[in-house]
């Protein structure tokens, strides 16, 4: 049997540029944990941006990020973030 | 929440980005964006100096790339963006030249570039984005239009064959040659870096939706209907004979990454036979930074 | 502008025995020029053999491309990549080569091709002369702009002309074409190719500003923008579409006013300083004859004819055939009785004199349609009709 010790997994935190979206909803789609959904509310360009539903479950993944066909989407890692300014934290 | 600060961070391709420039003008659900996204993070996980990276394009949809990536870049006309890339390279044999461009750009107008670069082993990267039909200008049948696909200049459908574009890129001699969608975000970038990593012609086609006018005249539906057409009907199975990935109307999608040989490139043959032919007389060109 | 003196490792100093078609690959190596992609088409061909033979032991790169789409294509792309570029062709070649060439002059990239014209249209006559392109060099691809194109009549002016055009193209960063023909193209004459201390290059307009302020488009006080090259670390981008000054397209009317005014304003307003006129016995001339290209040899046999016959006979020779010399003719145009203008096509430069002669004074045309030069006859019977 395997243990992985103390090892968690990775947090993601999500950012969205809502007026940068042209409402795809590929991010929504392809989200391996549903974190997205497309919201209710209109973006300056009059379509539907996404909105984090489930914070908690993103696993920084960042396929949202690299799907998005409008670089209005990107994800940090949630943990450095807490311990404090580490600046960027891409793996 | 806590000490956050969105605006304070940025998305990471803004630094290969000219922002300035974005929004884009690719149309909801096009497939470009992601493709490009692919691009930038290759070229971030590869931690080539950018400043040593060309990207040149044609015209059409895709070509447009060159106009938003904050690189030395050159936005040429119709079908000539790989003999421009052969001028740079040969130039400059210390770029990177990197040619995305669309079908019609790489295969129509521009296919005797496409495979005479290809035969010389030319040291470029062409990064294919196929829509199976020139978006740019209002959804005409392409080169690589499915048989039996509508298209507004195929209002009855399209009767002819279409290229197989691996097949034709290997059999022109291409190095590297890989096929993916666009929904193959990751596989994507790493064929993109590996390519990167080479020295030779390679090629990766990267079939891509178009929404506007492929799907709308084919009533496909939306992106994600062509993404999820995508998903159902890929295959991947590396190192297939390209004379059996020819692609059906809405048939099976093999992909993969079939072709990655090594030979020397154009400029390792032209020294060589000079450096054989003419000896002392000869001084390898470009041959510190190649 | 920064003057240079020529690489010697590109001059191939010394009397030599050469067609024109060598001596303007000598010049072009002379000039500094080390890449060449070209297509072999006749009567030109000559050139890119002797380019293919010379560029490997000077440091440079011959590559034989596709067709001429691509061998201006390949030629933009070294351009920009820091090279000196040139290429050359003939009729055939040269219309395929018109879509970029239009890149160039909008992307004001600084070239040089070499026109050995052939009898047209279409295949022609590929192995007789002409000089049938001298309208399509002017206009033959789509859009407004100018360009500056020279005209050799011996192979010493093939080897001076050609250094001249890749001068002129770096100074004024705009395609210029050396516009030759068969005969001059094959006809082989002495060619003193001096030293290479005494030719004198104009070197590219180098930006040398810090980075982050370099903008591609943004004119210098002599309406010239500067050059960078790939690679140099200014992440720059050009275009063929209408663009501003940092080379991003802008697709309005304003924008399009500003960029197409520029490509043109910038010939027209230097005009004075490009043009070159050889002019002879033009101060009491009744008949000013205006030729160019080997049809200006043909031309001093019937001028000598003509002049012992008693006519007052000027010449003006055409070296820099665009931009045209309009203010010259139309000045001339107001004291001579007639312009006679010979030239191996149907009539091309002829309108040109006739626009710039705006009326004052008749234009004669002796046509030929190619094939041979005039017979001087011809030209003495045009000169004694308009004399009379």
């Amino acid at each position: 049997m395997v243990h992985f010790g103390n090892l968690k997994p990775k947090k993601g935190k999500i950012h969205i540029e809502k007026d940068m979206c042209k409402g795809c909803a590929f991010c929504v789609e392809y989200c391996p944990k549903d974190v997205l959904e497309l919201s209710e509310e209109f973006n300056v360009k009059g379509y539907h941006p996404p909105v984090v539903i489930k914070e908690d479950d993103c696993l920084y993944c960042q396929l949202c990020e690299t799907i998005c066909p409008e670089f209005a989407i990107f994800v940090t890692l949630k943990e450095e973030e807490e311990e404090g300014e580490k600046g960027e934290s891409r793996p | 929440m806590k000490k956050d600060n969105p605006t304070k961070k940025q998305n990471p391709i803004t630094d290969l980005l000219r922002m300035d420039r974005i929004p884009h003008i690719w149309c909801p659900g096009c497939g470009i964006g992601t493709v490009l996204t692919s691009f930038a993070e290759a070229l971030r996980k590869s931690e080539i100096d950018l400043d040593k990276v060309a990207v040149l394009s044609g015209i059409g949809c895709t070509g447009r790339v060159a106009g938003y990536v904050k690189m030395d870049s050159i936005h040429t006309t119709h079908g000539r963006a790989v003999p421009v890339a052969t001028g740079v390279k040969l130039a400059n044999p210390e770029m990177k030249v990197v040619v995305f461009s669309g079908d019609g750009d790489i295969s129509g107008i521009g296919g005797n570039h496409f495979i005479h670069a290809a035969r010389r082993n030319m040291d470029i990267m062409i990064i294919c984005v196929n829509n199976f039909n020139y978006a740019m200008t209002g959804g005409q049948v392409a080169a690589t239009t499915p048989k039996g696909a509508n298209a507004s200049t195929a209002p009855y459908g399209n009767f002819e064959y279409s290229f197989n574009l691996p097949y034709l890129a290997e059999a022109s001699g291409a190095t590297y040659v890989a096929r993916w969608t666009a929904l193959h975000l990751r596989r994507v970038t790493k064929s993109i870096q590996e390519a990167l990593g080479k020295r030779g012609f390679s090629f990766i086609e990267v079939i891509t939706p178009c929404v506007t006018l492929y799907a709308r005249r084919n009533r496909l539906g939306d992106g994600l209907n062509l993404l999820k057409y995508y998903h159902e009907k890929s295959e991947i199975q590396h190192g297939a004979d390209t004379r059996t990935v020819d692609i059906s109307y809405q048939g099976k999608l093999i992909v993969g990454k079939f072709v990655d040989i090594d030979k020397p490139t154009f400029l390792d043959c032209m020294n060589e036979h000079l450096g054989k032919v003419l000896g002392d007389k000869y001084q390898p060109y470009g041959v510190n930074n190649d | 502008m920064k003057k240079v003196k020529a690489d010697p490792k590109g001059v191939l100093s010394g009397s030599h025995y050469l067609d024109g078609d060598y001596a303007i690959a000598e010049g072009g190596l002379a000039a500094g020029c080390r890449f060449f992609a070209g297509y072999p088409i006749t009567p030109s061909t000559e050139t890119a053999e002797r380019f293919s033979e010379r560029i490997p032991s000077v440091g440079g790169v011959f590559i034989q491309m596709e067709d001429e789409l691509a061998s201006i294509a390949a030629l933009i792309g070294a351009v920009w990549g820091g090279k000196k570029s040139m290429t050359v062709t003939s009729g055939p070649g040269f219309s395929l080569m018109m879509e970029n060439i239009g890149l160039a002059c909008m992307m004001e990239t600084p070239l040089v091709i070499a026109n050995v014209q052939r009898g047209g249209p279409s295949t022609g006559l590929p192995t007789l002369t002409g000089q049938q392109d001298m309208m399509q060099v002017r206009w033959g691809s789509h859009g407004d702009y100018k360009i500056i194109a020279l005209s050799p009549d011996s192979p010493q002016e093939c080897f001076d002309l050609t250094i001249e055009a890749f001068n002129l193209s770096e100074i004024y960063r705009v395609p210029t074409f050396v516009m030759t023909d068969e005969c001059v193209g094959h006809m082989h004459e002495k060619v003193v190719i001096p030293p290479a201390e005494e030719i004198e290059l104009v070197e590219r307009k180098w930006y040398t500003g810090p980075k982050d302020q370099y903008l591609p488009y943004k004119n210098d006080k002599d309406m010239i923008p500067f050059m960078i090259k790939i690679g140099d670390g200014y992440r720059f981008h050009t275009t063929g579409l209408t663009h501003d000054e940092r080379g991003y397209p802008v697709i309005n009317a304003e924008c399009q006013d500003v960029c197409v005014r520029h490509l043109n304003d910038k010939i027209t307003m230097n005009a004075d300083k490009i043009i070159r006129l050889e002019e002879d016995e033009i101060d009491n001339a009744e008949i000013i004859v205006i030729s160019y290209g080997i049809t200006s040899r043909v031309t001093t046999r019937a001028v000598r004819q003509a002049r012992k016959a008693g006519i007052k006979v000027g010449t003006i020779r055409l070296i820099t055939v665009w931009p045209f010399p309009e203010k010259r003719i139309n000045e001339l145009a107001k004291k001579v009785k007639a312009f006679v203008v010979p030239e191996i096509n149907y009539g091309q430069m002829v309108l040109e004199v006739e626009r710039c002669a705006a009326g004052q004074t008749p234009t004669v045309h002796v046509p030929h349609c190619g094939g041979w030069v005039h017979d001087p006859d011809d030209i003495l019977k045009a000169i004694k009709e308009a004399a009379k």
